[in-house]
């Protein structure tokens, strides 16, 4: 409790602006070592919301207005909550603690060394080895007679941010391993990352040479023939350089560079233009800026949108994946992928080829290993990319929010191609972020063993795969043609769409007003038990007459809706169709101070915040009480009255402090 | 003069016809009245396509050689290239092509001339009319009438013969309103609100003019709409700058002074010419090939279609919330009030009544308050995209309430009985047909050509059995709830089933739909055989 002078503040009012909460709610905060804490006061709901300390990005603290003073929280998944608290002396106590623990100094204050769960030893272990990486490189058909592994590695003394278990050609010893290693930045030498067993052709990932202008290694050059050697079927493989080639020559000033196709025999170099991290980071702050907008006209928006450039990096993401994807699947070439240390832009092409060329990556298992293997295992930097610790902001940038949303524009494209929903890059999202698990901390293999993480903390994916009925699509269908094979995705620009679900923070709560999703799980769902009674009752038909029933000549009738549990979400709280003028003006200063007049103007009919001049007085309806709003009232469907068949105790997928309450 | 007059080549052999998903396929080209008829020359698939001339926006000659290409560019924004041989053959094509295509005389069209098998003529034509509508609401009758006033279209020619009118005011008077609103549209009633008695009405502009003419009829036509009531609202499609100038040409609007109890309210939404340049600029846009997302996006919003789209929903919705929730009746017109006004009238219905939510009660909308309330078809949707014809009278504000309408179905896609299906054939219908539903531009009109004698009913021929099935939502959940749509810009999309339908992306989208109506089929099988057998 160092950093908690005031660990509990009364008279607090917390507005929830990224759910679109209108009104601010009065209730007691807490501050724990590891949660922000909110409890309304309210006595019929007593609602509480947590903010793990590890998810907040920053506190900003806007000038005290008469109410009180004011915090700002802003988290790591766009949620975005405004604190009124009555006593400036608190607020300030307040804001300091958040501000220290938001920003833990060392990997021990955060939550997932902390966080125990009620489990033995045997179960943590077992949790460990859910996701078994040699399972899968078998899976994919290695070691063969082209892939063998090297234990050169084993001890990372080759490479310090490479997995200790590395596959490389076979006709690649221990010196040219070596020797090839020397030559690339950080000692990241090629080694495979996906096997395609239908053309023999493999994905293969490194980082830079360090060619300079003129530089050359012999061992590196026998190591990408030994690459191409791997694939009998072909006398080339592509170098795919992630970067636009501006940023790979002006690299050559520097040492460092990319493979000069004088000095190795056999190779196409092709440049894909993804851009660097930096570039990345302020592209998907702007992003973030639209989705707050508060009443953006549609051409406010699509100009942001097109301002942000975010879409614009997501079709090259996706375009080098399905470069690679191409040359592997239709023209059974290998690739060696890189970008400059083979980190990020390296890890998004590789993962996204993999996704495209093996069904088995767009499961929800798939999905965890892919993970695990060309981001976890491969040293993607974790700890510096989502800022777990307290440290330089220029490290900070949304590599893997970009793998996740190609991933999400991919199931869009694809509708029963993936395994898994939305709701379930959303939570991998939140977990990179949140340190609630071990999986995601510290920046490679080696850092995570000499922190012995295994033995302190817990892996999220048992976690997810446990909830992995409510993060299932229910469009996916293994058999269907275009879940098959390689996808082949459309990367026009008028495929890509923002996601919204993400980003959108006016109406986060509100977007699936009606998921046919959710409604097709039911359907499925009480399809299996309907086929179960149906053999049951056959069975039990055919014990009592000695024949065998059949039911051919069945009309279909319209299916009955009673027995299906009612799924809406009932219609919106009340949108409010003005314009964007007369939608009230908040600025941080009066946000708070204006809220409860803004209130009234909302929920009430939204036509009094018209320019109705002093005549255009309607009758108005208690600003607290929403039941009284017309449309609100009738059929909103009970979700607590459900049919007896369909009996999953599903947890309002919608809340973030779900998953931190049952922790 | 006879449709062979125009075509002096009827048959080409040896012609490839490249279309989109499709591989190219050689064989026969046949031009007759109507249709373009290419059938493959392979005997085992055997494939067919028919295309109505109709359908046809624009084409476009290549002459290399001694053949040629024929580009054809239809309002379905289908897009076919046919490599024909021989020069003449080419430009014959061509020449009948562009001719037989744009035919103005209606009785010349196709559905005068469309008889299959499965339909009779004596069939019944149509699903709606205002008789019909007030016969089935029996509130209605209390304070309402029908009027026949308008029987010989004397008083307004774009108005059917009968009309929902306050029961207060006799045919006399209407009489007189009509001749103080643009086009003789006085307002009449096109939505009863059972929830709270309030209604809709629309019209057209009031004739005030410079010198602020009053009508002390048109005021007392208003009063008795909201008889009993404190006051209602005018929503008028245009800025209240628009409606000033209107004055300047004879137009007008309801001012303060003469009509005390009504509130008005300016909107001002996009229509005639603005509105096809809209959507000529958005499908240039798709059809853009740079692979640029900065372009693409600058285009999309450059276009301006999906700010129409947000404009039209939100006016929509503000109707709706007058009516709803603030209890209140509202009046609804632009200038001439057979556009914007019918499509904000639509979109509230669809919005508010759960009636207009099934399939045969959305058609039954459409045909009140589109074929019936007089929404010149025939001018509007003369040309597509695509034709580099000089615009007129044509204007996509169909197709925006059906984009508004799909906008809707995929915020809530469980609250409409219909498919996205039916979207798409009607976006199609309204443009070229089979059927003398979109034919004319009024109801007299269509009378005076005998479209109901001599034409096929569309609404009649989606309600059969299979047309039924396949139009019908799977999905569907009937809700007796209001269904507010969000036009935060990030809520609306661009509808790629219409705009982008001729990609492969769309066909997986398709895909995805199928596998839902699989699902939910399925389903009612093993629920239905479920229940069978437990009975045995």
């Amino acid at each position: 409790m160092e950093h908690i002078p005031t660990p509990k503040v009364e008279n607090v009012r917390l507005l929830d602006r990224s759910s679109g909460q209108r009104k601010a709610s009065t209730g007691t905060l807490y501050l724990s070592a590891t949660h922000t804490i909110f409890v309304e006061n309210n006595p019929e709901t007593r609602k509480e919301t947590w903010v793990l300390h590890s998810m907040v990005s920053s506190v900003e603290r806007p000038p005290t207005i008469p109410a009180g003073s004011q915090l700002i929280l802003r988290c790591k998944d766009f949620r975005v909550f405004q604190i009124l608290i009555p006593q400036e002396r608190d607020c300030l106590d307040v804001h300091a603690s958040l501000v220290r623990l938001s920003r833990p100094v060392k990997y021990s204050e955060l939550y997932c060394l902390s966080f125990n769960p009620n489990v033995n030893k045997e179960e943590r272990e077992e949790s460990w080895s859910f996701i078994d990486l040699m399972a899968d490189y078998k899976r994919m058909g290695v070691p063969n007679n082209l892939w063998v592994t090297t234990a050169a590695n084993s001890e990372y003394r080759v490479c310090d941010t490479y997995p200790s278990e590395l596959f490389v050609p076979k006709s690649a010893t221990p010196a040219i391993i070596v020797g090839s290693s020397r030559f690339r930045s950080r000692g990241r030498f090629p080694a495979l990352s996906y096997f395609h067993q239908d053309t023999l052709a493999a994905v293969c990932r490194c980082s830079q040479p360090l060619s300079g202008f003129s530089g050359r290694c012999q061992e590196d050059e026998m190591m990408l023939q030994a690459v191409m050697k791997s694939n009998p079927g072909s006398d080339y493989i592509y170098v795919v350089d992630t970067r636009p080639k501006l940023n790979a020559m002006a690299n050559r000033a520097a040492g460092k560079g990319y493979e000069n196709e004088d000095h190795y025999s056999n190779i196409k170099l092709q440049f894909i233009g993804i851009e660097n991290i930096h570039v990345m980071r302020s592209s998907q702050q702007k992003i973030i800026d639209v989705g707050e907008m508060r009443a953006p006209s549609m051409t406010d928006f699509l100009w942001g949108l097109e301002n942000s450039g975010w879409l614009k990096h997501i079709k090259a993401i996706l375009d080098a994946g399905v470069f690679i994807s191409r040359a592997v699947a239709d023209e059974g070439v290998s690739v060696l992928v890189h970008c400059s240390d083979g980190w990020d832009r390296t890890a998004q092409a590789c993962s996204v080829a993999s996704i495209l060329l093996d069904p088995f990556y767009r499961t929800t298992k798939g999905l965890m290993v892919l993970i695990e293997r060309d981001w976890v295992s491969f040293g993607h930097k974790f700890s510096h990319r989502y800022a777990h610790l307290d440290g330089d902001p220029k490290e900070v940038s949304p590599v893997i929010d970009q793998f996740l949303e190609c991933v999400w524009q991919l199931s869009e494209q694809f509708p029963c191609a993936f395994e898994f929903n939305e709701r379930f890059l959303i939570a991998v999202h939140t977990h990179v972020y949140s340190c609630h698990f071990g999986n995601f901390l510290g920046n490679c293999q080696k850092e995570r063993r000499d922190m012995r993480l295994h033995e302190r903390s817990h892996s999220v994916w048992p976690q997810l795969w446990k909830d992995r009925a409510e993060y299932a699509n229910p469009l996916y269908k293994a058999e269907l043609s275009q879940t098959q094979g390689v996808l082949r995705p459309n990367t026009t620009p008028y495929c890509f769409k923002m996601w919204k679900g993400l980003y959108n923070h006016v109406e986060k709560s509100t977007p699936p007003r009606q998921s046919p999703a959710d409604f097709l799980s039911a359907v499925r769902e009480e399809t299996q038990q309907l086929e179960e009674e149906l053999t049951n009752h056959q069975e039990r038909i055919a014990a009592l007459t000695g024949r065998p029933i059949t039911w051919e000549k069945i009309e279909v009738p319209r299916r009955r809706t009673s027995r299906l549990r009612q799924r809406h979400c009932g219609p919106d709280p009340p949108t409010t169709y003005t314009d964007p003028i007369t939608s009230p003006v908040q600025d941080n200063g009066h946000a708070l101070a204006s809220e409860t007049a803004n209130q009234k103007a909302q929920t009430k009919d939204p036509a009094l915040t018209l320019p109705l001049g002093p005549h255009g007085h309607l009758k108005s309806h208690d600003p607290d009480d929403l039941s009284t709003c017309s449309d609100l009232e009738s059929g909103v469907a009970d979700l607590s009255s459900r049919s007896s068949s369909g009996g999953d105790d599903r947890k309002d997928p919608d809340s973030d402090e779900a998953a931190f309450i049952t922790a | 003069m006879e449709f062979s007059d125009h075509i002096k080549t009827a048959n080409v052999d040896d012609v490839v016809l490249r279309q989109p998903l499709h591989p190219p396929s050689r064989g026969t080209v046949c031009i007759t009245g109507h249709h373009l008829l290419f059938s493959d020359r392979d005997e085992g698939s055997s494939r067919q396509v028919l295309l109505l001339l109709r359908n046809i926006d624009a084409i476009e000659k290549r002459i290399s050689g001694s053949s040629g290409t024929i580009t054809i560019k239809c309002k379905d924004l289908r897009v076919l290239h046919l490599d024909i041989p021989g020069m003449e053959q080419c430009l014959n094509i061509a020449h009948s092509i562009e001719t037989l295509s744009c035919l103005d005389s209606v009785s010349e069209m196709y559905p005068f001339f469309y008889r299959p098998p499965d339909l009779s003529l004596h069939n019944q034509w149509g699903l709606s009319s205002p008789e019909k509508h007030y016969s089935q609401i029996k509130e209605l009758h209390d304070k309402w009438r029908l009027s026949t006033v308008n029987s010989d279209y004397s008083l307004c020619p774009s108005y059917p013969p009968a009309v929902i009118v306050p029961k207060s005011t006799d045919d006399d008077l209407l009489k007189k309103v009509a001749k103080f609103r643009q086009g003789g549209r006085f307002p009449v009633l096109c939505y009863y609100h059972r929830k709270n008695g309030m209604v809709i009405m629309r019209s057209s502009q009031p004739l005030t003019g410079a010198n602020r003419k009053r009508c002390r009829e048109d005021e007392h036509l208003l009063q008795a709409m909201i008889d009993g009531s404190d006051k209602g609202y005018i929503i008028d499609t245009r800025s209240s700058q628009q409606a000033q100038q209107a004055r300047l040409t004879g137009g007008g609007f309801e001012s303060k002074s003469s009509y005390s109890h009504w509130k008005r309210l300016h909107r001002q939404m996009e229509r005639g010419k603005a509105l096809q340049e809209s959507l000529i600029k958005l499908v240039e846009a798709c059809g853009d090939e740079s692979h640029n997302m900065d372009r693409w996006l600058s285009k999309l919003e450059n276009s301006k279609w999906l700010s129409h789209v947000q404009t039209a929903l939100s006016t929509a919705g503000l109707l709706a919330e007058c009516v709803e929730r603030d209890g209140h009746s509202v009046l609804v017109h632009g200038s001439e009030g057979t556009d914007s006004t019918l499509l904000i009238s639509t979109l509230a219905q669809l919005i508010m009544d759960p009636c207009c939510r099934t399939l045969e009660g959305f058609l039954a909308l459409l045909e009140r308050e589109w074929v019936q309330a007089g929404h010149p078809f025939q001018q509007r949707c003369a040309r597509s995209a695509y034709s580099h014809a000089r615009l007129q009278q044509e204007s996509p504000v169909f197709l925006l309430m059906l984009d508004c309408v799909w906008q809707v179905w995929r915020q809530f896609p469980l609250a409409l009985g219909f498919s996205e299906a039916l979207l798409l054939r009607l976006a199609n219908e309204v443009y070229a047909s089979n059927y003398g539903t979109f034919l004319c531009n009024s109801h007299q009109e269509r009378c005076a050509l005998g479209v109901t004698e001599n034409t096929h009913c569309l609404f009649q021929a989606l309600l059969r059995p299979m047309e039924r099935d396949y139009y019908s939502n799977p999905l569907y959940e009937p809700t007796e709830l209001a269904i507010w749509p969000s036009v935060h810009p990030q809520s609306l999309q661009l509808w790629r089933g219409f705009f982008l339908r001729w990609t492969e992306h769309t066909r997986l989208l398709e895909e995805a739909q199928e596998e839902i109506r699989n699902m939910v089929i399925e389903w009612g099988k093993l629920a239905l055989s479920d229940a069978l057998s437990m009975n045995t």
